[in-house]
Protein backbone atom coordinates (compact mmCIF):
# COMPACT_ATOMS: atom_id res chain seq x y z
CA UNK A 1 0.00 0.00 0.00
CA UNK A 2 1.32 3.38 -0.49
CA UNK A 3 1.28 5.77 1.82
CA UNK A 4 -1.68 8.53 1.22
CA UNK A 5 0.18 11.67 2.33
CA UNK A 6 3.05 10.07 0.06
CA UNK A 7 0.86 9.66 -2.93
CA UNK A 8 -0.78 13.34 -2.23
CA UNK A 9 2.84 14.41 -2.74
CA UNK A 10 3.63 12.48 -5.91
CA UNK A 11 0.47 13.28 -7.33
CA UNK A 12 2.31 17.20 -7.44
CA UNK A 13 5.03 16.06 -8.96
CA UNK A 14 2.63 14.98 -11.54
CA UNK A 15 2.75 11.13 -10.43
CA UNK A 16 0.47 9.00 -10.56
CA UNK A 17 0.06 5.85 -8.46
CA UNK A 18 -2.62 3.21 -7.63
CA UNK A 19 -2.85 0.09 -7.08
CA UNK A 20 -4.99 -2.77 -9.05
CA UNK A 21 -7.29 -2.98 -6.26
CA UNK A 22 -8.27 0.70 -6.36
CA UNK A 23 -8.53 1.26 -10.48
CA UNK A 24 -9.91 -2.03 -10.28
CA UNK A 25 -12.85 -0.84 -7.57
CA UNK A 26 -12.62 3.06 -9.14
CA UNK A 27 -13.63 1.75 -12.55
CA UNK A 28 -17.05 -0.91 -10.96
CA UNK A 29 -18.01 2.10 -8.39
CA UNK A 30 -18.47 4.67 -11.63
CA UNK A 31 -20.34 3.39 -13.86
CA UNK A 32 -22.66 0.94 -12.08
CA UNK A 33 -25.48 1.27 -15.17
CA UNK A 34 -28.94 0.40 -13.22
CA UNK A 35 -31.46 -2.00 -15.25
CA UNK A 36 -34.53 0.17 -16.40
CA UNK A 37 -37.32 -1.01 -14.46
CA UNK A 38 -39.71 0.41 -11.89
CA UNK A 39 -42.21 -1.27 -9.83
CA UNK A 40 -44.68 1.19 -7.90
CA UNK A 41 -44.85 4.64 -6.73
CA UNK A 42 -41.48 4.60 -5.86
CA UNK A 43 -40.43 4.22 -9.49
CA UNK A 44 -41.45 8.21 -9.53
CA UNK A 45 -38.85 9.40 -7.54
CA UNK A 46 -36.50 6.94 -9.29
CA UNK A 47 -37.41 8.50 -12.12
CA UNK A 48 -36.59 12.13 -10.72
CA UNK A 49 -33.81 11.02 -9.69
CA UNK A 50 -32.27 10.47 -12.80
CA UNK A 51 -33.06 13.81 -14.55
CA UNK A 52 -31.18 17.30 -14.20
CA UNK A 53 -32.75 18.24 -10.62
CA UNK A 54 -30.80 15.55 -8.78
CA UNK A 55 -28.65 14.30 -11.90
CA UNK A 56 -27.84 11.16 -10.79
CA UNK A 57 -25.04 11.05 -13.91
CA UNK A 58 -22.79 12.71 -11.61
CA UNK A 59 -22.54 9.36 -10.13
CA UNK A 60 -21.70 7.38 -13.48
CA UNK A 61 -24.81 5.55 -13.33
CA UNK A 62 -27.61 7.84 -15.78
CA UNK A 63 -27.60 4.67 -18.29
CA UNK A 64 -30.62 2.84 -17.46
CA UNK A 65 -30.43 -0.21 -19.49
CA UNK A 66 -33.34 -2.30 -20.62
CA UNK A 67 -31.62 -5.39 -20.82
CA UNK A 68 -30.66 -6.92 -17.27
CA UNK A 69 -27.98 -8.35 -19.74
CA UNK A 70 -26.38 -5.06 -19.70
CA UNK A 71 -27.29 -3.58 -16.43
CA UNK A 72 -25.04 -3.91 -13.02
CA UNK A 73 -27.61 -2.65 -10.66
CA UNK A 74 -30.76 -3.49 -10.07
CA UNK A 75 -32.83 -0.71 -8.39
CA UNK A 76 -36.27 -2.50 -6.57
CA UNK A 77 -38.20 0.81 -6.50
CA UNK A 78 -41.78 -0.28 -5.24
CA UNK A 79 -43.91 -2.71 -3.99
CA UNK A 80 -43.21 -5.94 -5.22
CA UNK A 81 -46.37 -8.60 -5.66
CA UNK A 82 -45.96 -11.84 -5.02
CA UNK A 83 -46.64 -12.78 -8.96
CA UNK A 84 -43.95 -10.26 -9.66
CA UNK A 85 -41.42 -11.67 -7.52
CA UNK A 86 -40.37 -14.72 -9.25
CA UNK A 87 -40.07 -11.90 -12.45
CA UNK A 88 -37.70 -9.92 -10.13
CA UNK A 89 -35.54 -12.87 -9.05
CA UNK A 90 -35.39 -14.08 -12.69
CA UNK A 91 -34.07 -11.11 -14.13
CA UNK A 92 -31.70 -10.61 -11.25
CA UNK A 93 -30.21 -13.96 -11.98
CA UNK A 94 -30.07 -12.66 -15.80
CA UNK A 95 -27.46 -10.25 -15.06
CA UNK A 96 -23.91 -10.34 -15.55
CA UNK A 97 -21.58 -10.24 -12.22
CA UNK A 98 -20.62 -7.85 -10.95
CA UNK A 99 -24.24 -7.15 -9.85
CA UNK A 100 -25.57 -4.82 -7.20
CA UNK A 101 -29.45 -4.18 -5.29
CA UNK A 102 -30.79 -1.23 -4.07
CA UNK A 103 -33.95 -2.15 -2.21
CA UNK A 104 -35.49 1.48 -2.39
CA UNK A 105 -38.57 2.19 -0.23
CA UNK A 106 -40.89 0.86 2.94
CA UNK A 107 -42.05 -1.90 0.08
CA UNK A 108 -39.23 -3.51 -1.65
CA UNK A 109 -37.66 -3.51 2.00
CA UNK A 110 -40.40 -4.92 3.90
CA UNK A 111 -43.90 -4.88 2.36
CA UNK A 112 -44.30 -1.45 3.42
CA UNK A 113 -48.03 -0.23 3.00
CA UNK A 114 -49.35 -3.83 2.24
CA UNK A 115 -47.09 -6.18 4.44
CA UNK A 116 -50.04 -7.83 5.52
CA UNK A 117 -51.56 -8.00 2.35
CA UNK A 118 -52.33 -11.17 0.73
CA UNK A 119 -50.75 -10.60 -2.44
CA UNK A 120 -47.13 -8.50 -1.45
CA UNK A 121 -44.20 -10.26 -0.87
CA UNK A 122 -42.75 -8.75 2.32
CA UNK A 123 -39.59 -7.58 1.54
CA UNK A 124 -37.33 -8.76 -1.46
CA UNK A 125 -34.51 -10.08 0.51
CA UNK A 126 -36.47 -12.55 1.48
CA UNK A 127 -35.24 -14.03 -2.24
CA UNK A 128 -32.34 -12.28 -3.40
CA UNK A 129 -28.97 -10.14 -1.26
CA UNK A 130 -29.79 -6.90 -1.05
CA UNK A 131 -26.80 -4.06 -0.70
CA UNK A 132 -28.15 -1.09 0.17
CA UNK A 133 -31.94 -0.73 1.64
CA UNK A 134 -33.49 2.28 1.67
CA UNK A 135 -36.58 3.26 4.33
CA UNK A 136 -39.26 5.61 3.29
CA UNK A 137 -42.59 5.70 1.36
CA UNK A 138 -41.22 6.72 -0.77
CA UNK A 139 -37.38 7.77 0.05
CA UNK A 140 -36.82 11.45 -1.78
CA UNK A 141 -34.05 11.20 -4.50
CA UNK A 142 -31.47 12.52 -1.93
CA UNK A 143 -31.69 9.29 -0.32
CA UNK A 144 -31.56 7.48 -3.43
CA UNK A 145 -28.23 9.19 -3.80
CA UNK A 146 -27.45 8.18 -0.06
CA UNK A 147 -27.97 4.78 -1.03
CA UNK A 148 -25.70 4.85 -4.45
CA UNK A 149 -22.85 6.53 -2.52
CA UNK A 150 -23.20 3.98 0.22
CA UNK A 151 -22.99 1.24 -2.52
CA UNK A 152 -19.97 3.13 -3.73
CA UNK A 153 -18.03 3.19 -0.57
CA UNK A 154 -19.12 -0.44 -0.44
CA UNK A 155 -17.60 -1.66 -3.51
CA UNK A 156 -14.44 1.04 -3.18
CA UNK A 157 -13.92 -1.09 0.60
CA UNK A 158 -13.78 -4.61 -1.14
CA UNK A 159 -10.47 -6.45 -1.43
CA UNK A 160 -9.92 -8.30 -4.52
CA UNK A 161 -8.78 -11.53 -3.03
CA UNK A 162 -9.07 -13.51 0.39
CA UNK A 163 -12.08 -13.70 2.51
CA UNK A 164 -15.32 -11.21 1.86
CA UNK A 165 -14.34 -10.63 -1.94
CA UNK A 166 -16.82 -9.60 -4.35
CA UNK A 167 -19.05 -12.64 -5.65
CA UNK A 168 -17.49 -12.88 -9.01
CA UNK A 169 -13.79 -12.81 -8.12
CA UNK A 170 -15.19 -16.27 -5.79
CA UNK A 171 -15.23 -19.54 -7.86
CA UNK A 172 -17.13 -20.90 -5.43
CA UNK A 173 -20.42 -18.28 -5.01
CA UNK A 174 -23.42 -18.61 -5.83
CA UNK A 175 -24.62 -16.44 -8.55
CA UNK A 176 -27.70 -17.36 -9.18
CA UNK A 177 -30.49 -17.95 -6.77
CA UNK A 178 -33.51 -20.00 -7.01
CA UNK A 179 -36.71 -18.70 -8.95
CA UNK A 180 -39.76 -18.76 -6.41
CA UNK A 181 -42.92 -20.80 -7.41
CA UNK A 182 -46.36 -19.64 -7.34
CA UNK A 183 -48.12 -22.31 -5.18
CA UNK A 184 -51.43 -23.22 -4.13
CA UNK A 185 -50.89 -20.25 -1.47
CA UNK A 186 -48.10 -18.85 -1.84
CA UNK A 187 -44.46 -18.95 -2.95
CA UNK A 188 -42.70 -21.76 -2.78
CA UNK A 189 -40.85 -21.44 -0.84
CA UNK A 190 -41.73 -18.26 0.65
CA UNK A 191 -37.97 -17.08 1.46
CA UNK A 192 -34.67 -18.49 0.45
CA UNK A 193 -33.05 -19.74 3.39
CA UNK A 194 -29.34 -19.36 1.92
CA UNK A 195 -30.02 -15.29 1.71
CA UNK A 196 -32.18 -14.72 4.43
CA UNK A 197 -33.70 -16.11 7.88
CA UNK A 198 -35.97 -14.28 9.65
CA UNK A 199 -34.47 -11.90 12.02
CA UNK A 200 -34.94 -12.82 16.09
CA UNK A 201 -37.53 -10.24 17.52
CA UNK A 202 -36.65 -9.83 21.52
CA UNK A 203 -39.93 -8.58 22.83
CA UNK B 1 -83.47 11.45 -10.04
CA UNK B 2 -85.13 8.44 -10.10
CA UNK B 3 -86.06 6.74 -6.63
CA UNK B 4 -85.52 3.19 -6.17
CA UNK B 5 -88.69 2.87 -6.25
CA UNK B 6 -89.94 4.41 -9.44
CA UNK B 7 -86.60 2.24 -10.86
CA UNK B 8 -88.45 -0.76 -9.50
CA UNK B 9 -91.96 0.13 -10.60
CA UNK B 10 -90.60 0.85 -14.82
CA UNK B 11 -88.72 -2.69 -14.36
CA UNK B 12 -92.15 -4.30 -13.62
CA UNK B 13 -93.70 -2.18 -16.08
CA UNK B 14 -91.29 -3.33 -18.50
CA UNK B 15 -90.91 -6.98 -17.49
CA UNK B 16 -93.31 -8.30 -15.39
CA UNK B 17 -91.38 -11.58 -14.04
CA UNK B 18 -88.44 -9.76 -13.32
CA UNK B 19 -88.43 -10.67 -9.59
CA UNK B 20 -86.87 -7.09 -8.19
CA UNK B 21 -86.75 -6.20 -4.49
CA UNK B 22 -86.02 -2.99 -2.58
CA UNK B 23 -82.89 -3.75 -0.01
CA UNK B 24 -82.83 -0.38 2.32
CA UNK B 25 -80.21 1.03 3.67
CA UNK B 26 -81.34 2.16 7.35
CA UNK B 27 -78.40 4.56 7.01
CA UNK B 28 -78.24 8.42 6.84
CA UNK B 29 -77.26 8.10 3.64
CA UNK B 30 -80.08 6.19 2.69
CA UNK B 31 -78.73 5.20 -0.27
CA UNK B 32 -81.10 2.26 -1.10
CA UNK B 33 -80.53 -0.68 -3.55
CA UNK B 34 -82.14 -3.36 -5.90
CA UNK B 35 -81.45 -6.88 -5.37
CA UNK B 36 -82.24 -8.47 -8.94
CA UNK B 37 -83.19 -11.94 -9.69
CA UNK B 38 -79.77 -13.65 -11.29
CA UNK B 39 -81.87 -15.54 -13.81
CA UNK B 40 -83.55 -12.00 -15.30
CA UNK B 41 -80.12 -9.90 -14.54
CA UNK B 42 -79.21 -9.46 -17.78
CA UNK B 43 -82.33 -8.28 -19.23
CA UNK B 44 -82.90 -5.99 -16.40
CA UNK B 45 -79.67 -5.31 -16.76
CA UNK B 46 -80.32 -4.49 -20.68
CA UNK B 47 -83.49 -2.55 -19.71
CA UNK B 48 -81.80 -0.45 -17.38
CA UNK B 49 -78.94 0.50 -20.35
CA UNK B 50 -81.22 1.18 -22.94
CA UNK B 51 -84.40 2.46 -21.50
CA UNK B 52 -83.43 3.94 -18.29
CA UNK B 53 -79.94 5.07 -19.97
CA UNK B 54 -77.70 3.78 -17.51
CA UNK B 55 -75.09 4.11 -19.22
CA UNK B 56 -72.07 3.94 -17.21
CA UNK B 57 -71.57 0.88 -14.92
CA UNK B 58 -68.87 3.10 -12.43
CA UNK B 59 -68.31 0.31 -10.25
CA UNK B 60 -68.85 -3.50 -9.27
CA UNK B 61 -67.42 -5.26 -6.13
CA UNK B 62 -68.57 -8.19 -4.05
CA UNK B 63 -69.41 -8.73 -0.48
CA UNK B 64 -69.03 -12.01 1.11
CA UNK B 65 -71.58 -13.19 4.05
CA UNK B 66 -70.53 -15.71 5.96
CA UNK B 67 -72.95 -18.54 7.23
CA UNK B 68 -74.01 -17.19 10.12
CA UNK B 69 -75.52 -19.11 13.60
CA UNK B 70 -78.97 -17.56 14.88
CA UNK B 71 -80.44 -18.24 17.71
CA UNK B 72 -84.05 -18.09 17.59
CA UNK B 73 -87.00 -18.34 19.86
CA UNK B 74 -89.63 -21.03 19.03
CA UNK B 75 -92.87 -22.41 21.02
CA UNK B 76 -93.10 -26.00 20.53
CA UNK B 77 -95.54 -28.58 21.89
CA UNK B 78 -94.44 -31.57 23.07
CA UNK B 79 -95.51 -34.55 24.80
CA UNK B 80 -94.46 -34.41 28.73
CA UNK B 81 -94.96 -37.10 30.86
CA UNK B 82 -96.17 -36.15 34.33
CA UNK B 83 -97.11 -38.03 38.07
CA UNK B 84 -100.45 -36.72 39.64
CA UNK B 85 -101.48 -38.47 42.23
CA UNK B 86 -99.34 -41.63 41.60
CA UNK B 87 -101.62 -41.99 38.33
CA UNK B 88 -98.98 -41.46 35.12
CA UNK B 89 -100.32 -38.99 32.51
CA UNK B 90 -98.76 -37.63 29.46
CA UNK B 91 -100.11 -34.17 28.57
CA UNK B 92 -99.12 -32.17 25.66
CA UNK B 93 -97.21 -28.33 26.71
CA UNK B 94 -95.98 -25.83 25.32
CA UNK B 95 -92.91 -24.51 26.26
CA UNK B 96 -90.56 -21.81 24.93
CA UNK B 97 -87.24 -22.80 22.94
CA UNK B 98 -84.06 -21.35 21.99
CA UNK B 99 -82.73 -23.38 19.10
CA UNK B 100 -79.71 -22.74 16.96
CA UNK B 101 -79.40 -22.71 13.43
CA UNK B 102 -76.88 -21.87 10.63
CA UNK B 103 -78.42 -19.34 8.12
CA UNK B 104 -76.17 -20.68 4.87
CA UNK B 105 -74.06 -17.56 3.81
CA UNK B 106 -73.56 -15.98 0.40
CA UNK B 107 -71.94 -14.17 -2.25
CA UNK B 108 -72.63 -10.93 -2.99
CA UNK B 109 -72.53 -8.71 -6.29
CA UNK B 110 -72.71 -5.11 -6.24
CA UNK B 111 -73.28 -2.79 -9.24
CA UNK B 112 -72.85 0.95 -9.72
CA UNK B 113 -74.86 2.36 -12.19
CA UNK B 114 -74.73 6.22 -13.56
CA UNK B 115 -76.65 7.73 -16.50
CA UNK B 116 -73.90 10.34 -17.92
CA UNK B 117 -77.04 11.03 -20.56
CA UNK B 118 -79.47 12.27 -17.91
CA UNK B 119 -77.08 13.54 -15.28
CA UNK B 120 -77.84 11.20 -12.18
CA UNK B 121 -77.00 8.25 -10.12
CA UNK B 122 -76.04 6.26 -8.48
CA UNK B 123 -78.03 3.44 -9.19
CA UNK B 124 -76.50 0.45 -7.20
CA UNK B 125 -78.17 -3.41 -7.44
CA UNK B 126 -77.56 -6.40 -5.85
CA UNK B 127 -76.82 -10.21 -6.99
CA UNK B 128 -76.92 -12.81 -5.12
CA UNK B 129 -75.45 -16.29 -5.06
CA UNK B 130 -77.43 -19.63 -3.67
CA UNK B 131 -74.56 -20.58 -1.36
CA UNK B 132 -70.72 -19.71 -0.88
CA UNK B 133 -69.35 -23.32 -1.61
CA UNK B 134 -70.86 -25.10 -5.16
CA UNK B 135 -73.68 -22.53 -6.39
CA UNK B 136 -71.40 -19.55 -6.78
CA UNK B 137 -72.65 -18.66 -10.57
CA UNK B 138 -74.38 -15.09 -11.24
CA UNK B 139 -74.81 -14.08 -14.84
CA UNK B 140 -72.09 -11.61 -16.35
CA UNK B 141 -72.82 -8.16 -16.84
CA UNK B 142 -70.17 -7.31 -19.53
CA UNK B 143 -71.59 -8.38 -21.99
CA UNK B 144 -74.02 -5.36 -21.37
CA UNK B 145 -71.38 -2.56 -19.76
CA UNK B 146 -67.83 -3.67 -20.99
CA UNK B 147 -66.33 -1.84 -17.83
CA UNK B 148 -67.64 -4.84 -15.97
CA UNK B 149 -64.63 -7.14 -17.45
CA UNK B 150 -61.70 -6.28 -15.18
CA UNK B 151 -64.17 -5.84 -12.13
CA UNK B 152 -66.14 -9.25 -12.52
CA UNK B 153 -62.58 -10.70 -13.38
CA UNK B 154 -61.69 -9.42 -9.70
CA UNK B 155 -64.70 -10.57 -8.18
CA UNK B 156 -63.77 -13.99 -9.49
CA UNK B 157 -60.23 -14.06 -8.20
CA UNK B 158 -60.94 -12.44 -4.71
CA UNK B 159 -64.60 -13.45 -3.71
CA UNK B 160 -64.68 -16.88 -6.23
CA UNK B 161 -67.98 -15.71 -8.03
CA UNK B 162 -68.16 -17.44 -11.35
CA UNK B 163 -69.39 -15.29 -13.83
CA UNK B 164 -71.33 -17.40 -16.52
CA UNK B 165 -70.95 -15.25 -20.00
CA UNK B 166 -67.93 -13.88 -19.13
CA UNK B 167 -65.38 -13.61 -22.01
CA UNK B 168 -62.65 -14.09 -20.53
CA UNK B 169 -62.67 -14.87 -16.96
CA UNK B 170 -58.74 -15.46 -15.62
CA UNK B 171 -57.79 -14.78 -12.31
CA UNK B 172 -56.40 -10.78 -12.13
CA UNK B 173 -54.20 -9.99 -9.08
CA UNK B 174 -53.66 -13.85 -8.19
CA UNK B 175 -52.14 -16.21 -10.51
CA UNK B 176 -53.50 -19.38 -11.80
CA UNK B 177 -52.49 -21.63 -9.91
CA UNK B 178 -53.79 -20.15 -6.64
CA UNK B 179 -56.40 -22.14 -5.21
CA UNK B 180 -58.05 -19.82 -2.30
CA UNK B 181 -60.20 -16.47 -2.66
CA UNK B 182 -58.39 -13.78 -0.08
CA UNK B 183 -61.35 -11.44 0.59
CA UNK B 184 -63.53 -13.95 1.65
CA UNK B 185 -63.91 -13.56 5.79
CA UNK B 186 -62.68 -17.38 6.37
CA UNK B 187 -59.59 -16.83 4.02
CA UNK B 188 -56.55 -18.11 6.01
CA UNK B 189 -53.10 -16.94 5.04
CA UNK B 190 -50.00 -18.36 5.20
CA UNK B 191 -47.96 -18.44 8.17
CA UNK B 192 -45.93 -16.10 7.72
CA UNK B 193 -45.68 -14.13 10.78
CA UNK B 194 -41.94 -15.25 12.21
CA UNK B 195 -40.79 -11.86 11.75
CA UNK B 196 -43.12 -8.83 12.54
CA UNK B 197 -41.17 -6.03 13.69
CA UNK B 198 -44.64 -3.46 14.92
CA UNK B 199 -46.49 -6.53 15.19
CA UNK B 200 -49.90 -5.13 17.20
CA UNK B 201 -53.46 -7.06 18.12
CA UNK B 202 -54.41 -10.38 15.77
CA UNK B 203 -50.81 -9.60 13.89
CA UNK B 204 -48.89 -10.05 16.90
CA UNK B 205 -51.12 -12.87 18.75
CA UNK B 206 -50.45 -14.64 15.21
CA UNK B 207 -46.59 -13.70 15.45
CA UNK B 208 -46.26 -15.21 19.00
CA UNK B 209 -48.52 -18.06 18.30
CA UNK B 210 -46.06 -18.86 15.22
CA UNK B 211 -42.79 -17.90 17.16
CA UNK B 212 -43.87 -20.67 20.08
CA UNK B 213 -44.76 -23.26 17.51
CA UNK B 214 -41.87 -23.03 15.90
CA UNK B 215 -39.72 -22.72 19.27
CA UNK B 216 -41.94 -26.22 20.15
CA UNK B 217 -40.56 -27.77 16.20
CA UNK B 218 -37.27 -26.75 17.11
CA UNK B 219 -36.99 -28.43 20.35
CA UNK B 220 -38.80 -31.78 19.44
CA UNK B 221 -36.16 -31.65 16.86
CA UNK B 222 -33.06 -30.64 18.75
CA UNK B 223 -33.87 -31.95 22.63
CA UNK B 224 -30.40 -31.68 23.86
CA UNK B 225 -29.67 -28.25 22.70
CA UNK B 226 -27.60 -26.38 25.37
CA UNK B 227 -29.06 -23.43 28.02
CA UNK B 228 -27.63 -20.72 25.91
CA UNK B 229 -29.92 -21.64 23.25
CA UNK B 230 -33.04 -22.02 25.45
CA UNK B 231 -32.26 -18.54 26.46
CA UNK B 232 -32.18 -17.22 23.14
CA UNK B 233 -35.10 -19.01 22.47
CA UNK B 234 -37.03 -17.67 25.37
CA UNK B 235 -36.27 -14.03 24.86
CA UNK B 236 -38.09 -14.54 21.15
S1 LIG C 1 -42.77 2.45 -0.31
FE1 LIG C 1 -44.52 3.84 -0.52
S2 LIG C 1 -44.02 5.07 -2.32
FE2 LIG C 1 -42.71 3.28 -2.39
S3 LIG C 1 -43.79 1.76 -3.62
FE3 LIG C 1 -44.34 1.40 -1.49
S4 LIG C 1 -46.23 2.55 -1.18
FE4 LIG C 1 -45.25 3.35 -3.04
Amino acid sequence: MVDEGLKIELGKQGVFVTTIEELYNWGRRSSIWPMQFGLACCAIEMIATTMARYDIARFGAEVFRPSPRQADMMIISGTVTKRMAPQVVRLYNQMAEPKYVIAMGACAISGGPFKQGYNVLKGIDRYIPVDVHIPGCPPRPEALLQAFMTLQKKIDGQHLTGEGRPRHLDAEAQGEFPVPVPGEHDLEPASNPGVWTAPVVIR
Amino acid sequence: MMTVEEIKAAIEAALPDAGVEIVCNPSVSGQHSLRLAPAQAVAVAKFLRDDLLFDYLSNVTGVDWPDKEVAEKVRVTRPVTKTVDGVETTVEETVEETRKRVAPGCLEAVYHLYSVAQKQGPVVFRLKTVNRTDQVELPSLTPIWRSAEFQEREIFDLFGIVFTGHPDLRRLLMWDGFKDHPMRRDYVEPDDFEYEPTAHDQVLARALAHQAASRTAQEAAAPALGAGQEGTGASQ
